[in-house]
C-alpha cells in the first residue's frame, strides 16, 4: 500500500515535478481555447451547409455529410499524428510551415468540428417548424430566419451536449506530446521515466480536472439563469 | 393600385395536395379591400392550409392567387415582399420564447423595414397601448396567459402595418374564458377598415364581423354569401349539415 502511495502520490515528487508539469499544461490550455473558438465556428458552417434545404446547394451537403462520417470516424491520436508530421513533408502549400501547436490545433478543429456540427444540427432540427413559419410569414428571410430565430434557440438547447464534447476535446490535448510539443503531459512523462515515479501524472491529471470540473457548474448556472428569465412571472 | 373589378385578393382554381391527399381541390375566391371574410367548415375543410397558401408558406400546385393585381404564387416571386402586405396570426401563437415581448414585436419592423430601434420601439408601444399589454413589454411569452400571448402575436403582425391580415384560428388554443379579449381586439381592427380573412369555429362572431361567409368543404367552396344567408338559410345541404352540428354543438 505505501509503495502504491508512494508512486502516486509522493509529495516531493510532486514538489519536484508539478512547476514543470504545470508549465506545459499552459500550452494545453491555450490550445483548448483556440481549438474551441475554431471548433465553434467551424462546426456551425458545417451544420449550417448539412441543414441546407436548397436544391442548387445538395453536392455541398452530401460533400458536408461525408466529412462528418470520415472524420467522426478516424481515432483523435491518429489524425493527429498524421497531420502533425504528415503535413510539413508533404509540403502543403498555406499551412505546410505551420508550428506543430498550430497544427493540433488544425486537427483537433477539423476532428471536433464534426461532431460539434452534428450537435448544432440535431439542435436546429428540434426547432419547431412553426417558428420558421412565423418568422418567414412577417417577411424575414431565410437567413434572418436561421440567424434571429432559429440559432439563438438551438444554440440553448445544445449547450449541455456542446460542453460535453469541450470536454472531450479539453483531454484531447494531451495528444498533442506525440507530435513533439513539450506539453503537460510530456513534461509529465520525462520526469516519470527519470525518477520512476507517476506523481508528475497526478499532477497533470489535477490540471484537467480543475479546469474542466468549474466550467460544467459555471455552464449549468448559466442555463439556469437564462431559463428561469425566460419563464420568468411578474 | 386596385383591380379593374376592384378586389384586393383573388384566388383562381387554387389547388393543394399533400402527397396524395388534394386538400385544396379549386378555390375561388375574392376579397375586397375593408372586407372581412371569414371561413367556416370542419377541420380537415382545408381553412387552415388556405390560408397558409395565401401567405405563401406553402406552395400551391394549381391555380392562382393575386393580391392588388400581382401574381403571388408560382415560381419567380419575392415571398418575402410580399409577406410584408399579408400578416398572419396562428392558432398556436408562435411567438418567439427567446424574445421579449417587445423583441417579438419590433423584430421584423427592424429586420426587414429597417425602421430604427427607437422608431420600432414606439410603435410596438402604441400597439400594445390599444391591447393593453405595455405592462408586459419587457415580459417573455412564457410568463404570459394565452389570451395575451394572443394578443402580443396579432401586434406582432400588425406592427409590419399589413394590407392583409390573416386570422388562423385564433382562438382555438384559449381557454374560454380568454376568447373574448382576443375576439374584441379582431372586432375593432374590423370596425377600422382591416382586410380580414379569418378561419374561424366562433360562428355567432363570424356571423358579427364578417362581410362574407364561406363554407369549405373537403377543399371546396361549398357555398358563400352574406353571413345573416348562411346562418339562417343556408341552400347547399353540406352547409346545413355542418351548421346543425355546431348548433347541437351549442357553439351557435
Amino acid at each position: 500500500m505505501e509503495q502504491f502511495l508512494n508512486t502516486f502520490f509522493s509529495w516531493s515528487d510532486f514538489k519536484a515535478s508539478f512547476p514543470s508539469v504545470l508549465e506545459g499544461f499552459t500550452t494545453n490550455l491555450s490550445l483548448m481555447f483556440v481549438a474551441e473558438a475554431c471548433v465553434l465556428v467551424w462546426g456551425l458552417v458545417l451544420a449550417l451547409l448539412r441543414a441546407s434545404r436548397s436544391r442548387a446547394l445538395a453536392p455541398v451537403r452530401w460533400l458536408t455529410i461525408g466529412y462528418i462520417d470520415l472524420f467522426r470516424a478516424i481515432p483523435g491520436l491518429v489524425l493527429i499524428y498524421m497531420i502533425g508530421f504528415g503535413i510539413p513533408i508533404a509540403g502543403v502549400p498555406w499551412i505546410g510551415d505551420w508550428s506543430q501547436y498550430q497544427l493540433a490545433a488544425l486537427a483537433l478543429t477539423i476532428l471536433y468540428g464534426s461532431y460539434v456540427a452534428e450537435v448544432y444540427r440535431a439542435g436546429i432540427e428540434s426547432i419547431h417548424w412553426s417558428q420558421t413559419a412565423a418568422s418567414r410569414s412577417l417577411g424575414l428571410s431565410q437567413g434572418k430566419t436561421m440567424r434571429f430565430v432559429v440559432l439563438p434557440q438551438a444554440v440553448r438547447r445544445v449547450i449541455p451536449p456542446l460542453l460535453n464534447d469541450f470536454i472531450g476535446l479539453q483531454k484531447d490535448t494531451a495528444l498533442i506530446g506525440i507530435i513533439g510539443v513539450l506539453d503537460g503531459f510530456r513534461r509529465a512523462q520525462i520526469y516519470a521515466g527519470t525518477h520512476f515515479n507517476l506523481t508528475s501524472f497526478t499532477g497533470l491529471a489535477l490540471c484537467y480536472i480543475v479546469i474542466t470540473i468549474p466550467m460544467s457548474q459555471f455552464t449549468d448556472r448559466l442555463l439556469k439563469r437564462d431559463q428561469q428569465r425566460m419563464a420568468a412571472r411578474r | 393600385m386596385a383591380e379593374a373589378d376592384g378586389h384586393f385578393l383573388e384566388l383562381r382554381g387554387v389547388q393543394k395536395r399533400f402527397g396524395d391527399n388534394l386538400v385544396l381541390r379549386g378555390i375561388d375566391m375574392d376579397v375586397g379591400e375593408h372586407q372581412v371574410v371569414s371561413l367556416i367548415g370542419g377541420s380537415g375543410s382545408g381553412k387552415s392550409t388556405l390560408l397558409r397558401c395565401i401567405n405563401a408558406l406553402e406552395p400551391v400546385d394549381a391555380g392562382t392567387i393575386t393580391v392588388e393585381g400581382k401574381l403571388i404564387s408560382g415560381p419567380g416571386v419575392d415571398v418575402d415582399k410580399h409577406r410584408r402586405d399579408v400578416g398572419i396570426v396562428f392558432q398556436s401563437f408562435n411567438l418567439f420564447p427567446h424574445m421579449t415581448v417587445l423583441q417579438n414585436i419590433t423584430l421584423a419592423p427592424r429586420q426587414v423595414l429597417r425602421l430604427p430601434k427607437k422608431e420600432a420601439d414606439q410603435r410596438a408601444d402604441g400597439l400594445l397601448e390599444r391591447v393593453g399589454l405595455v405592462a408586459k413589454r419587457k415580459d417573455y411569452p412564457d410568463s404570459l396567459s394565452g389570451g395575451q400571448q394572443q394578443r402580443v402575436a396579432i401586434v406582432r403582425a400588425l406592427a409590419m402595418q399589413p394590407k392583409l391580415l390573416l386570422l388562423d384560428e385564433i382562438t382555438s388554443a384559449l381557454d374560454p374564458e380568454l376568447v373574448a379579449e382576443v375576439l374584441n381586439i379582431v372586432r375593432e381592427l374590423a370596425h377600422e377598415g382591416m382586410t380580414m380573412l379569418l378561419a374561424t369555429h366562433e360562428m355567432s362572431f363570424a356571423r358579427e364581423v364578417s362581410s362574407t361567409v364561406c363554407f369549405l368543404d373537403e377543399g371546396l367552396i361549398c357555398e358563400q354569401g352574406a353571413p345573416e344567408q348562411i346562418f339562417t338559410e343556408p341552400t347547399n345541404p353540406r352547409t346545413q349539415a355542418f351548421l346543425k352540428r355546431i348548433i347541437a354543438a351549442g357553439r351557435l
